[in-house]
């Protein structure tokens, strides 16, 4: 079995692991470090429910290794939230919005858009369809994540001044 | 859904990878890992070796080098997308980067992982064969020069022995004046291409055209030039009358691909109908610019 050991900075923690070398990202967010936030439907990139974001930029955790991490910083979505445990505007617009039902796509919904929330605090309709495209929903239609997104680009922009 | 187990290799500069891939059997490159990884997770492909190019960053790099603009294989698709010297000198590349699959992907996607992984559909080889791009090749015993006419060697596979890695690619620069547009049809936003279109033009004064660029993709395993309509397009009027010409030319292609969704006949129509909507578009472009 060919392993390594990585080290690893996962929503702010430090971890030290030796993986095998085909270990995805994901699995070892589920398995080893029993964070079994990130959801994982497809495990070939297509429904964007394990994403995750690697040094700051969101990725497929299923099209990455866990050794391709190695010294990187990955925020998985239990690590959204605030330290002291209040959800971000994003994640409190998701539930003022009803921007989820099953919540199966949600983890990926919500690192993807906080990438492009961090992007872009004025968004379009369009552009967060845009942003979206590469996460499936199957319950919402996506008409209230595209809400909960313009409201919290709204909030955002309101603390900012 | 996981990788068959394989013995992982991460070198760290481009001789070190050279060294690896002139000494292993039956190994395949990661680059962004955004086709590979569920073709192995899928264990469609088993490789006994995998070796990682990302901590290569010598491979990873965008210039202006004179009239050629350099992309460098490992950069990512992102990186490109949103570059300011890519913008300014081939607008054409972030125009048809705005379609190719979604931001995830994109952030970890590769130039040179899509030029070698050579899917018929993919916008980014169609993007290189407009702009006559010149593919960079290496291996231990020094480098060559691949002319992407001659960089597909058959179906999805190219011209790059087991011993070379591909460094990047020169691509031409063209007048600031020049017109472009990239258009293509899929069936989902983000999907490969069913067919896409490549058309790049520069008008002398008299509003002629001084040179013209036709490519489609999705209609062989290499990106076809419409050779013939742009050699007889030289210092005709940017009209109806040369769309014509184009489209007569795609209406005379032979052996078009076929697959259990999209018939050759309906490769065509697509090709024919793009065809005509990016040249009114680059026309456009090209006629606001001159004047």
């Amino acid at each position: 079995m060919d392993q390594r050991i990585i080290h690893i900075s996962v929503n702010g923690k430090s971890y030290e692991r030796e993986v095998e070398t085909r270990r995805t990202l994901a699995d070892f967010l589920r398995i080893d470090l029993k964070l079994t936030g990130t959801h994982l439907g497809c495990e070939h990139g297509v429904c964007g429910a394990c994403t995750v974001l690697l040094n700051g930029h969101t990725a497929r955790a299923c099209l990455t290794l866990a050794v391709q991490a190695d010294d990187c910083e990955v925020t998985t979505i239990e690590g959204l939230a605030h330290p002291d445990g209040t959800l971000s505007e994003l994640q409190l617009a998701f539930r003022e919005c009803h921007g989820l039902q099953c919540g199966f796509c949600t983890p990926g919904m919500l690192t993807t858009l906080t990438e492009f929330l961090n992007e872009n605090l004025s968004p379009t309709d369009a552009e967060i369809r845009d942003a979206i495209s590469g996460n499936l929903c199957r319950c919402t239609g996506y008409q209230a994540i595209v809400d909960a997104t313009l409201l919290a680009a709204r909030k955002l922009r309101e603390k900012r001044v | 859904m996981k990788p068959a187990p394989f013995t992982y290799h991460r070198p760290q500069n481009i001789n070190e990878a050279l060294k690896l891939v002139a000494e292993l059997d039956n190994y395949k490159i990661i680059a962004g890992g955004q086709s590979l990884m569920p073709m192995m997770n899928f264990r469609f492909l088993m490789p006994d070796h995998i070796i990682d190019l990302n901590q290569v960053t010598e491979l990873s790099s965008i210039s202006k080098e004179g009239s050629f603009l350099f992309l460098g294989s490992m950069t990512r698709q992102h990186t490109i997308h949103t570059s300011a010297i890519v913008q300014e000198s081939a607008p054409i590349i972030t125009e048809a980067y705005s379609l190719v699959s979604h931001r995830q992907i994109r952030n970890r996607g590769t130039y040179g992982g899509s030029l070698c992984h050579l899917d018929p559909s993919s916008e980014q080889p169609c993007f290189t064969a407009a702009l006559d791009g010149v593919i960079e090749v290496a291996s231990k015993d020094g480098r060559r020069e691949v002319p992407i006419a001659q960089w597909t060697a058959m179906y999805m596979t190219p011209d790059l022995a087991p011993n070379e890695i591909m460094l990047g690619a020169k691509l031409n620069i063209w007048p600031v004046t020049h017109g472009w547009s990239f258009m293509e049809y899929s069936r989902r936003h983000g999907d490969y291409a069913v067919v896409g279109v490549a058309v790049l033009v520069n008008l002398n004064k008299d509003m002629h055209i001084e040179k013209i660029s036709l490519t489609l993709c999705g209609i062989d395993a290499a990106p076809v030039r419409l050779n013939i309509a742009e050699t007889s397009l030289i210092n005709h009027p940017a009209d109806e009358e040369a769309i014509q010409t184009a489209t007569a030319e795609i209406e005379n292609l032979s052996n078009i691909m076929e697959d259990a969704l999209n018939t050759a006949d309906y490769r065509r129509h697509l090709a024919k109908t793009l065809m005509r909507r990016a040249m009114t578009v680059a026309f456009d472009r090209a006629k606001q610019r001159i004047s």
